[in-house]
């Protein structure tokens, strides 16, 4: 469960990462096809060079989608249900949504350490993870 | 076998040769037991593990956390044989501390993570896959010998 502090340090980091939002999507993504080539089978459709459009363009959609869920933390169920719907009916056949979302929660988190450095502190670290799980918690909602 | 490039071999000995097994050490394990609460019921005997600041000043936690850092040293010596370097561990592991292997996998990603607050721009995606696979691997071969 996300304390109120948690909370807190959640809104202050991603206050401090305001308008990088896409480079920090884009690059989360890149790194999440880098290494765990297996998400890459998600997006046969996409060109997933490094710097490419359509990588930027998700991750832009990605961050913010995020940006919106860090607003409505007390009701993540509801801020996040066109999402699951649409990852649950719309997109193509995802195994395992909470699996495969833990390697975006990874590869963001290492995105978010390596801008933040010591900022990236063990508290700032252990909520975002929390929180990231209760992201992929609620898209998974809708799955079956 | 896992097969590793010339490429990979270098990021790995890169990176390593620039880090404090101490320090990255104590950080990773600090990090495991207040990220994941539930991880310190295998550390009982730590003392206060009370909260992040008690964690992080403990000194059994540092002390734990470079032995397991230079554990993982002996790895990366020998990446052929990962698995008959942590054959006593793997016992260890799961006969006398009854320990998940699930929980390797955390603590492989919480040092990713520590790597990348240290290093920032130069935790390239390149070099977060090859370390990705490294401590995949280990995890592996720490789980090896479960029964």
């Amino acid at each position: 469960m996300l304390t109120a502090e948690d909370k807190k340090l959640i809104q202050q980091i991603w206050g401090k990462l305001s308008g990088a939002e896409e480079e920090i999507g884009a690059e989360a993504l890149y790194r999440m096809f880098h290494a765990y080539p297996p998400t890459k089978t998600y997006f046969p459709h996409f060109d997933l060079s490094q710097g490419s459009d359509q990588i930027r363009g998700h991750g832009k959609k990605v961050v913010a989608a995020l940006g919106n869920a860090i607003k409505n933390m007390d009701n993540l169920s509801q801020a996040l249900s066109e999402l699951s719907n649409l990852h649950a009916y719309n997109l193509l056949a995802v195994l395992s949504p909470v699996f495969a979302l833990q390697f975006l929660s990874q590869c963001l988190q290492v995105v978010l350490a390596t801008r933040l450095g010591k900022e990236y502190s063990p508290e700032v670290h252990s909520a975002v993870d929390k929180f990231m799980s209760a992201v992929a918690a609620v898209l998974a909602e809708k799955y079956r | 076998m896992v097969h590793w490039s010339a490429e990979e071999k270098q990021l790995i000995a890169g990176l390593w040769g620039r880090l404090s097994a101490e320090q990255c050490g104590a950080e990773a394990l600090a990090r495991l037991l207040i990220v994941y609460p539930w991880t310190q019921r295998f550390f009982d005997n730590f003392g206060n593990l009370s909260s992040p600041t008690a964690i992080v000043g403990n000194p059994k936690v540092r002390a734990h956390g470079r032995k397991v850092l230079t554990s993982f040293g002996e790895a990366i010596k020998n990446l052929d044989n990962l698995k008959g370097t942590f054959s006593k561990l793997s016992e260890l592991h799961c006969d006398k501390l009854h320990v998940d292997p699930e929980n390797f996998r955390l603590l492989g990603d919480i040092l990713i993570i520590v790597l990348a607050a240290h290093f920032s721009k130069d935790f390239t995606p390149a070099c977060q896959a090859t370390w990705q696979k490294l401590v995949g691997v280990v995890a592996h071969a720490l789980a090896h010998k479960y029964h």
